[in-house]
């Protein structure tokens, strides 16, 4: 037995005790069999960092999973940097949003399907990231993918939870859909779909192209954009995003774990994890960065104008998500997961903070209803302000080294895209910073504006959930100290202060920049001028003239009304793609096709035979004479050859 | 000419077929007004029958491809027809298949059927052994006669215990069917008469035939088989025949009769006419791909449970179906597994709907909402049923699927592709049912419903270990399957082998 396995499967263990015993037995103390299972998986993930800092990585087959000719796949682990920093995000951000559960869920009716669920989504993000090949990274893929169906449909009794969960489900689908082909087609070449011996070979491969569908194509090209589709559906990314905000329904944490810090990273990291092909193709890189650009200020001009505050932090995750796309596209792949990893602790926290605000405020997720709230929760208020410094890039803080390196390597890097992308990161920094204190500023600054009944309610939340935040504060403050761009180092007196960027040179490799020292300078020195100006800006329009903002949705009401009808994106798809489907299904496939031209052929063969039809409506009787004048024609029909033989 | 060849010692084959048929013989004599020993003695012979059917599973040498468990003897010498019944990696499973659902329809009809017990608990008895016999017979007088003798308690079934519209529906399926198995018995006439008069399929498949010849009888093959797949465009007697069934009679259809006429295709149709499969290849994956995509599509409107789980077979089946005519490993293997899955997901959807119909009476989709509030130990196991029927991986249905559309996509890509748009859209429609069902409000027509009693619970678990087995290990199902497949491809793409095609394919597409 490896040590290892204990990673995944102690979370398997808790959710099966849970849902299978959970209901009769353990019910009120569901919390502590997922809790310690976590917190198990979390020890053993720390002294496996310790292990892979060694330089021991891992590579094994538990069993045979699928055997068919020549297809021939394991449940197999693969452990080395990127997977043991996964490993520590996901084991982190899950033990402690498992703690503040217990706070946020207490009393709830399913309380422990509740762990039970978030047991089984530890468990299949952990066999997503700790796979060897690609069918188990699939699997891990769609388990969460249904963990996160069955979280945000939690309230399943509320028909917008249920659509919510069904809608991300369906939405994956389409992703998953080409993530599927491009594992087959992986395996159509190389005749393997582990992990190693593809990116071994990939090289010797990438040059040739591929009949895909009549096109010739890349071969390489077509394997990234084929795995690409996955992660866009996972990650939310244009034009498949539409299912995150929408995911909102289900319970905070929920929100913070798998909607924020670890599930929807998914696809940055099969990205960074299948860096060896993406590299291979210009092609797919432009695609990943400008996908990635475009989500990420798209997203952001919706959060400018929303009022519910989890969808604007969801807009925001949609935003962030689009720069590690924008940092893998411009081949700063070590940049994007430094990025994945401190944003899963800044927008963790983020994400639980505005739980926080919802417990004070019974559910309410109104900022026009609120204000005023920094007295009543200070806890909340000073982390959830210290994470909201962090997303807009303030110097010092985790946020700010992780995108100020994205920008850096796309400015300076070798794509194509490079410069334009920066351009949209730069202003993408600014209104991050805008709308991330428009939302501090109108949660708790001014003057409550809800009702009565919700001010005496007001009040901090208990321990078990202000812990939480307090420890993903330090994540927020200091989780990017790992890696110092060096030339801060140097200010300092640190040498090789970007220790992250060396620890996965392994795998990631080192990203190309070409620039001086004072392009560097004046590029930091631009970023962290866009974060302060969007929190100056937000001051201005929110603590200072908040006839402002009113005015300039008066003033520019047609752009107001897109961003706040988010692009009528889910109404484009809702006329072109489900209504049309729904439409040919009813009137052509139902209504025509088969209740006509497939029952008039079927019920006009026997009529032209022997008249069988008009009675297969009222008789059971006159079987028999069918039955013969068939046979008949049978024993006619063999007669007939026999003879003309 | 009388011999048995198996490592048992004892006609295994022979006793699975004709006990459950001497159960049905036992019944006869029982007082019609004893209902419940006809039902004890119904259930005891369907457990005995699985019981003795476990060495099938335990005693199959997988390292060969040739009859297993082989009875033979003289029946009717001067036609020369024989008794001859066995084994091998393609039927295997289907034997175990049936015996196991026999056991669950018996369980799932002890409340619901309350009319004319005796003939019922007849009908699927004789049923079982009929299905049995099926996959076990070796000679085509045989096997023809235990194809016709199933339509007559299927037929019975659907008409005597079904719904308001089961004449109708009966009548469909009698006629559709054996419009089908007639053009089959003209086929099988012709080979008799030109193999020099025998009915061996064993000796019948090592012959050769002249190309047109073949091409001829595989369409009168597929007449039989693609009317019971059932493959577009001759689908619509299954929804009006599923609808109108009672439940046991919709679990039997779904889980092992729809089967037949895969199991046909890859029993017959592939090594008799090989170069005729062959050169049918794309007009076969033509019809399977729409059928997947047709079948899908059409469910998302179906307002009757039953009607859309009857659809989703038609698209699941086009998933089977495609797979056989990849004609490579991956895909025939992931089409047999596939017909295994189909047999256990469909089978246990119908029972769960059968369990809730016993309830409410009603199979309107919207006469449903908010069950998982009410029922939620029945919800849950139709969540595993769901997730399976989509092909979640960990269920069974992923592992069929993702083999079929690998080989799809070999053997031709554009198959592979839209074959994969079938897994969206179940994830659609099957979605969308549960949520109208299980979620949401609770509708105040099911509001007083009680959770599933314990009988009803041993339906269901033997179907949800099975998902997750197959869908974790399924090394010891696919086992069975190799050394078959590999000769019967081996047969079709005469010695060539998938492994050099799809190198051959590979190379051509890369080049």
């Amino acid at each position: 037995m490896n040590y290892y396995l204990l990673i995944p499967f102690l979370p398997l263990t808790a959710f099966l005790i849970n849902i299978l015993f959970g209901k009769k037995y353990v019910q009120e103390r569901a919390h502590w069999v997922s809790i310690l299972a976590v917190a198990g998986s979390w020890i053993v993930a720390v002294f496996t960092l310790l292990k892979v800092l060694k330089g021991e990585t891992v590579n094994e087959d538990l069993y045979t999973w699928v055997l068919s000719g020549t297809f021939e796949v394991s449940v197999g682990f693969l452990i080395d940097q990127l997977t043991t920093v996964m490993l520590i995000v996901v084991t982190t951000c899950s033990t402690l949003i498992h703690i503040y559960s217990v706070g946020y869920m207490h009393g709830d009716k399913g309380y422990y399907r509740f762990f039970a669920y978030l047991s089984l989504f530890t468990f299949c993000m952990l066999m997503l990231v700790m796979a060897n090949n690609f069918l188990q990274l699939y699997f891990g893929w769609e388990g969460v993918g249904l963990c996160s169906y069955f979280l945000i449909g939690y309230y399943f009794n509320k028909k917008s939870a249920s659509d919510a969960g069904k809608k991300a489900f369906i939405v994956n689908r389409f992703g998953d859909f080409g993530f599927g082909l491009g594992i087959i087609v992986i395996f159509l070449t190389f005749g393997t779909i582990y992990y190693e011996p593809v990116f071994t070979q990939i090289g010797g491969v990438a040059a040739q192209t591929i009949s895909f569908l009549g096109y010739e194509v890349n071969l390489a090209t077509l394997i990234a954009l084929l795995l690409f589709c996955g992660a866009i559906g996972k990650s939310a990314q244009m034009p498949l995003h539409v299912w995150l905000p929408d995911a909102m329904e289900g319970p905070t944490p929920v929100s913070a774990l798998i909607h924020a810090a670890t599930m929807v990273t998914a696809g940055v990291f099969l990205l960074a994890r299948c860096s060896p092909i993406f590299s291979l193709s210009e092609p797919a890189m432009v695609v990943a960065a400008l996908i990635g650009a475009i989500t990420s200020i798209f997203a952001a001009t919706i959060a400018l104008v929303q009022n519910d505050i989890k969808r604007i932090i969801a807009y925001s995750t949609l935003s962030q998500l689009g720069y590690m796309f924008l940092a893998c596209g411009v081949g700063a792949y070590t940049a994007g997961i430094f990025h994945l990893y401190t944003h899963a602790f800044f927008k963790a926290l983020l994400f639980l903070c505005a739980g926080s605000v919802m417990h004070a405020m019974a559910g309410e997720l109104d900022l026009q209803k609120m204000g005023g709230l920094k007295k009543y929760m200070p806890v909340t208020y000073a982390t959830m302000f210290i994470a909201s410094l962090s997303i807009s890039g303030v110097p010092g803080l985790a946020g700010f080294f992780s995108k100020d390196e994205i920008l850096w390597l796309a400015y300076a890097g070798p794509s194509p895209v490079g410069k334009f992308v920066w351009a949209i990161g730069t202003i993408v920094a600014f209104l991050t910073a805008f709308y991330s204190f428009r939302l501090i500023f109108l949660t708790f600054h001014g003057e409550f504006r809800g009702t009565q009944k919700q001010e005496h309610h007001l009040h901090e939340s208990p321990k078990s959930m202000t812990v939480p935040l307090m420890l993903l504060t330090i994540g927020a403050v200091a989780s990017g100290w790992v890696g110092i761009p060096n030339l801060l180092g140097e200010v300092i007196g640190i040498e090789h202060s970007n220790w992250f960027s060396g620890f996965m040179n392994p795998v990631l490799g080192h990203p190309e920049a070409h620039g001086t020292h004072a392009e560097e300078w004046m590029l930091m020195g631009i970023s962290v001028l866009a974060g302060l100006g969007g929190i100056g800006l937000a001051a201005v329009f929110y603590l200072g003239r908040r006839s402002i903002p009113v005015l300039l949705a008066q003033k520019f009401g047609f752009i107001y009304r897109i961003l706040w009808n988010k692009y009528y994106v889910d109404e484009l798809y809702s006329h072109t793609i489900v209504r049309p489907t729904l439409w040919i299904s009813q009137n052509i496939l139902m209504g025509i096709t088969d209740a006509k031209i497939i029952e008039l052929i079927v019920n006009g063969v026997p009529r032209a035979i022997g008249g069988v039809s008009q009675h297969l409506r009222k008789v059971q009787t006159g079987l028999l004479q069918h039955y013969a004048a068939i046979m008949a024609t049978g024993a006619l029909i063999i007669g007939a050859w026999i003879l003309l033989r | 000419m009388e011999h048995i060849t198996n490592n048992l010692g004892y006609p295994i084959l022979s006793t699975l077929i004709f006990l459950p048929i001497a159960g049905a013989v036992l019944l006869l004599f029982i007082r019609r007004s004893n209902g419940t020993l006809i039902k004890w003695i119904s259930f005891i012979v369907s457990v005995i029958t699985f019981i003795l059917s476990m060495p099938l599973f335990t005693h199959f040498d997988k390292s060969t491809y040739t009859m297993q468990f082989v009875e033979k003897h003289a029946w009717i010498p001067s036609w020369n027809v024989m008794y001859y019944v066995g084994l091998d990696g393609i039927s295997v499973l289907f034997v175990l298949l049936s015996t196991l659902v026999t056991i669950l329809c018996v369980l799932i009809s002890w409340e619901a059927i309350r009319e004319k017990t005796k003939e019922f608990y007849i009908s699927i008895l004789i049923m079982e052994g009929a299905m049995i016999g099926v996959f076990c017979a070796l000679d085509f007088m045989l096997f023809y006669l235990f194809w016709e003798a199933m339509l007559i308690p299927m037929y019975l079934l659907i008409g005597v215990w079904g719904g308001p519209k089961r004449i109708y529906a009966a009548v469909k399926f009698f006629l559709f069917t054996l419009v089908g198995s007639v053009l089959m018995l003209v086929g099988i006439v012709v080979l008799y008469f030109y193999a020099g008069k025998t009915f061996n399929i064993l000796e019948l498949m090592s012959m050769t035939y002249p190309y047109t010849m073949q091409v001829w009888l595989f369409w009168a093959f597929f007449a039989a088989f693609a009317v019971k797949v059932p493959m577009f465009p001759v689908h619509t007697w299954l929804p009006d025949a599923h609808t109108e069934a009672p439940t046991a009679g919709s679990v039997i259809l779904a889980a092992v009769l729809i089967k037949m006429g895969a199991y046909g295709f890859l029993r017959f149709s592939l090594p008799l006419f090989p170069e005729a499969s062959k050169a049918m290849t794309p007009a076969m994956l033509v019809l399977s791909v729409v059928a997947i995509v047709y079948g899908a599509v059409i469910c998302l409107m179906q307002t009757d449970l039953k009607r859309l789980i009857a659809y989703s077979s038609v698209s699941h089946m086009g998933f089977v179906t495609l797979g056989i005519f990849t004609l490579n490993t991956q895909g025939v293997e992931g089409g047999i597994l596939q017909m295994i899955n189909h047999g256990i997901v469909t089978g246990a959807l119908f029972l769960s709907i059968g369990i809730i119909y016993e309830r409410t009476h009603t199979r309107k989709i919207a006469d449903y909402g908010g069950v998982a509030t009410v029922m939620p130990v029945y919800a849950a196991a139709f969540m595993v049923f769901t997730l399976a029927s989509i092909g979640l991986p960990a269920t069974n249905g992923f592992i069929g699927e993702f083999l079929i559309i690998l080989g799809g996509f070999a053997a031709r890509q554009w198959a592979g592709v839209l074959a994969a748009t079938g897994i969206i859209i179940g994830a659609g429609y099957m979605l969308w049912l549960y949520q109208r069902v299980f979620f949401m409000e609770v509708n105040p027509k099911v509001a007083e419903l009680s959770d599933i009693n314990g009988r009803e619970f041993l339906a269901l678990i033997p179907m949800i270990i099975l998902i997750f087995w197959i869908g974790v290990y399924p090394t010891p199902f696919l086992g069975f399957m190799h050394e078959t497949v590999s000769h019967l491809l081996e047969r079709v793409n005469t010695g060539s082998g998938m492994e050099i095609e799809m190198a051959k394919q590979i190379i051509e597409s890369i080049k």
